[in-house]
């Protein structure tokens, strides 16, 4: 108890000093500059929806271009000038620099930055029990690194050579080269200095967070009480941590092969009429560098996902989470795993097939955590006494399509599968379901969830339905006709189908697909109106809207900087304890938050507790 | 004009549910209802579960029933009918687990929506399920893993000694293909040594260059093992036969290979799909640059007689673009003009003058 005590007395202390401090916020240090991770949360998460909305209006071009193809598209005109042929038409060069400029920006702005830095932020010091980050300047300078990434990002897409326009992966000799596409020239390299900015911000987000979860838990906040949420964050900065720099490697590289006239991707390229001198580089290595990113990423922005939907189920069925340890083991699995699959982007890239046997291999044992997840998801729901928040839509929608879109991996998993599957629409439908409407659906449901916590306010609920239905039934109607296209063999980044007989059909399908696109999209209408409308106009949330159990819905319904007022409550028991029988005795209603001491659920206590509780007394 | 029209349909939705939430909120208001935790609206959103369930169940039933044929394209090499069945088998496995986890997950959504009358039930844990749904689906992943691997193994091992060697340069953007000649050999290329004509650099230093030929379609024979030779000249493009299913990247600077067996000439392909127009086409696969889209090569299967016929007619580059004989070294000159026949064609333009 010592410990305790002096720890709260610190927190007390603490507090005094913080509350000194408030006294001179400013607008500057209090909305622009801040040191408060709930107002760094809430900058993630309004540049996430700024981000979200040009990256879905950039999608919104090319699906006219691919559902309509005859269509003149004369009126963007103003907004894309030259981009649009004297003809009417999009650009083909420009087509290929929007796929790419949407898949960064929906990876790392959006689902890394929206997501991650949102709930990360805002979640890790209210549910573990702490004033604030590890550092709070370290954490205003994430935001802001990530917002001057985001800035020379957005001035690429205006440069007269166009954005880069490789794939979202950009690989060299492509990206390399000016001569082999214009946006390979400026463009490239607005984009590999957006993504070091944006790499420096992730890392010192990741660390700080990482550190947060160590160091700065409440009296009784043992690991194996803390909410999945917060595991979630943990394991993805973690993640983050040790993937991220491989980029910027990669990325250094090729700057180098770019400016310098270094050859670590180059060799016997023959453009433009001139034998370039590189030789001895491999484009390959990129590749692996890439991707050594580039799949742990794809759990960068799932695993945060897969904590708030853990969360959100249990709370809304009124049921401990099923499996709470096989949980946490499920997403230790995955993130061990994640580092090892890398290469199964690369099983026809020319690489030894015996690497394709290996990560063939290491690729299909990831499934199995996965599949541990869903049957806890399911399990969960069994019995359960569901409350149909949006936030709890959009959950069950994501373990939905986390369903959908993760069956498909197990067959592009396969090498032997892969090789006709391989870059085709099939994997446009697989990862558009699993890792980016998966995670859009954990990014609404969180919002939807914390939304009272972050405001002070409701959204409306109704509108949520609205926006969960149209938006569910949306990107499955965008999403799954692609497996039939991508079966069918057309393969991505093609400006158009016309020029091959194989790929010549299915320009009904294409064209639905674009109509569905363009619904969800204006869907999002609603949520934006939701969001900004209920922020200054919604109803007042109560203390505990949804009567959960975790930490933050202790904190005064507006926090303040140092979160609790007072000391800074201990816990006593962990996050889940939902419909537990013979609560009501003990005069609690379906649920006991984690600060209700054992002593003071007698009638509750399960077995194991009563002899933590004769434990605690011998002491 | 046809998107016009569904922007202005999404308005009309969009302005009409606004008007209806409006008009909820205010009963809502009137009721007293807005501030309770369990509207009627868990209700509905259950029943939505259902609903949802269904209907899409049936509309991707249906859709996969009667759209098969067009969906599903035809396959015409050995390893092609290895990976589609791997393809088809996957598909029944994930099938089954799919459609199981769905309605279990929409079912138990509607099934147990909240009701004041049963309180949720506290089940924390069971380590013998979690144990289940553990071994379950690793057991079934293994048996994937083991059966695709041995197909895998069989499509990527080495080309038999008999293959039928062709190169294929990829480059902005078109497709080059190079067949060894006589000779059964193709000779040496260096990427300095390419032009406007040259395109494939070859080295004429090298006398298994001499009867190389460049002909404008690829040629492939039915029945017999083929190697492709993949190389690329500027960027990374990708080799892509979608009924051979073969798919192989083509990277500047390290040349790659793919080996496969065709079992349907185009002729056979032309009376099973009743079209008389089909042709084989190889495609990019890899984005390239602004011509990816267009990155076409027409390719013929021929049944054995008729390739070696067509291979019998074809002439080599060199006796093409004999200006390039002047950079045979003068030792190998006469080699040259043998190989190539030009030494009779030389002939034989004599005598005639």
């Amino acid at each position: 108890m010592s410990t305790l005590d002096t720890q709260t007395a610190a927190h007390v202390e603490d507090h005094a000093h913080d509350d000194h401090h408030e006294h001179h916020d400013n607008f500057w240090t209090k909305y622009i500059f801040s040191t408060d991770h709930k107002m760094i949360g809430k900058q993630f998460l309004v540049t996430g929806i700024f981000w979200a909305i040009i990256g879905g209006a950039l999608s919104m071009i090319f699906r006219l271009q691919l559902g309509f193809p005859d269509m003149d598209l004369e009126w963007i005109r103003p907004i894309l000038g030259n981009w649009i042929t004297p003809q009417g038409k999009l650009d083909p060069e420009f087509y290929l620099a929007l796929v790419t400029m949407h898949g960064t920006i929906m990876v790392f702005f959006v689902l890394t930055a929206g997501l991650s830095g949102t709930f990360s932020n805002y979640l890790i010091p209210l549910q573990i029990g702490a004033r604030d980050m590890a550092s709070g300047f370290m954490n205003m300078l994430s935001y802001w690194f990530f917002f001057l990434s985001g800035v020379v990002m957005l001035v690429s897409l205006f440069i007269e050579t166009g954005p880069a326009s490789a794939g979202w992966w950009n690989y060299p000799p492509l990206s390399a080269l000016p001569q082999a596409v214009s946006g390979s020239g400026a463009g490239m390299t607005m984009w590999l200095v957006a993504m070091a900015l944006f790499i420096v911000s992730s890392l010192l987000g990741s660390i700080n967070y990482i550190t947060t979860v160590i160091n700065l838990r409440t009296a009784g906040m043992t690991l194996a009480r803390l909410p999945l949420t917060i595991w979630s964050f943990f394991l993805t900065a973690i993640i983050g941590v040790l993937s991220f720099p491989v980029l910027l490697a990669a990325a250094l590289l090729l700057i180098f092969d770019r400016g310098f006239g270094t050859a670590f991707y180059l060799s016997e390229i023959y453009i433009g009429g001139e034998a370039l001198p590189q030789v001895g580089g491999s484009p390959i290595l990129y590749q692996h560098l890439f991707w050594f990113l580039g799949h742990p990423e794809v759990y960068i922005v799932l695993l945060p996902a897969l904590g708030i939907t853990s969360e959100v189920i249990s709370t809304n069925s009124r049921k401990p989470i099923f499996g709470y340890r096989a949980m946490i083991g499920s997403m230790l699995g995955i993130t061990i795993l994640s580092f090892v699959v890398w290469a199964h982007h690369m099983f026809v890239s020319g690489m030894n097939p015996f690497l394709g046997t290996i990560f063939t291999l290491l690729t299909l044992i990831i499934a199995v955590p996965s599949a541990v997840k869903v049957f806890n998801y399911l399990a969960t729901l069994w019995r359960g006494n569901i409350v149909f928040t949006p936030a709890t839509l959009f959950s069950i929608g994501l373990v939905s399509l986390f369903i959908s879109g993760g069956l498909t991996g197990i067959f592009l998993g396969n090498s032997a599968i892969d090789i006709q599957l391989h870059d085709t629409y099939f994997v446009v439908a697989h990862f558009h379901l699993v890792m980016g409407s998966a995670s859009f659906f954990g990014l609404m449901a969180g919002v939807y969830h914390w939304f009272p916590k972050m405001f002070g306010r409701m959204m409306d609920s109704r509108l949520g339905y609205v926006h969960f239905w149209l938006t569910f039934i949306g990107v499955y109607m965008v999403f799954f006709p692609m497996h039939y296209i991508g079966i069918a063999g057309f393969p991505r980044h093609y400006y158009s189908f016309t020029n091959f007989q194989a790929f010549s059909g299915f320009s009904d399908l294409n064209a639905f697909v674009s109509a569905a696109a363009i619904f969800t999209f204006v869907a999002q209408l609603i949520f934006l109106f939701n969001f900004f409308y209920s922020m200054y106009k919604g109803r007042r949330a109560p203390q505990n809207p949804w009567n959960s159990n975790t930490l933050e819905w202790t904190t005064p319904i507006e926090p303040g900087h140092g979160n609790w007022p007072g000391a800074i409550p201990a816990v006593y028991r962990w996050p889940y304890d939902y419909s537990k029988p013979n609560a009501d005795k003990d005069g609690f209603e379906d649920f006991i938050p984690q600060t209700v001491p054992l002593s003071e659920t007698p009638n509750s206590n399960l077995p194991f507790e009563k002899e933590q509780m004769e434990e605690v007394k011998q002491k | 004009m046809q998107n016009l029209v569904i922007l202005v349909g999404a308005l009309f939705v969009l302005v009409a549910i606004v008007l209806v939430h409006r008009i909820f909120v205010l009963v809502g208001v009137v009721k007293g209802t807005d501030k309770k935790r369990i509207t009627p609206a868990n209700k509905w959103n259950a029943a939505l579960m259902v609903v949802f369930l269904l209907v899409t169940l049936s509309i991707s039933g249906y859709y996969s029933y009667v759209h098969f044929d067009e969906y599903t394209i035809p396959i015409a090499s050995e390893h092609g009918a290895l990976t589609d069945n791997l393809f088809w088998i996957t598909m029944g496995v994930t099938g089954v687990v799919f459609i199981i986890t769905q309605v279990l997950l929409f079912g138990f959504s509607f099934k147990y929506q909240h009701n004041e009358k049963k309180p949720a039930f506290y089940y924390p844990d069971n380590g013998k399920l979690e144990a289940l749904w553990t071994i379950v689906p690793a057991i079934v992943l293994a048996a994937l893993i083991i059966s695709g691997l041995s197909t895998w193994h069989k499509v990527t091992g080495p080309a038999p000694e008999n293959a039928e060697v062709i190169e294929i340069l990829g480059y902005q953007f078109a497709w080059k293909v190079r067949y060894p000649g006589a000779d059964g050999q193709l000779g040496k290329h260096d990427y300095r040594l390419i032009d406007a004509d040259n395109m494939f650099g070859m080295d004429f230093s090298d006398k298994t260059a001499f009867d190389d030929f460049i002909p404008r379609e690829l040629h492939i024979p039915v029945n017999r093992p083929v190697e492709f030779k993949i190389r690329a000249r500027d960027v990374i493009h990708s080799v892509f036969i979608p009924q051979f299913r073969l798919k192989m990247d083509a990277v500047p600077g390290m040349p790659t290979r793919f080996h496969f067996t065709a079992t349907k000439t185009t002729e056979e392909m032309r009376r099973e799909l009743n079209d008389p127009k089909f042709n084989y086409e190889l495609a990019c696969n890899q984005i390239c640059g602004r011509g990816h889209f267009a990155m076409k090569m027409n390719v013929v299967v021929d049944s054995e007689e008729d390739y070696e016929k067509w291979k019998a007619e074809q002439k080599s580059w060199l006796s093409k673009n004999p200006e390039y004989l002047s950079r045979i070294p003068e030792e190998l000159k006469e080699l040259a003009l043998v190989k190539t026949g030009m030494d009779t064609e030389a002939e034989a333009n004599e005598n005639s003058l």
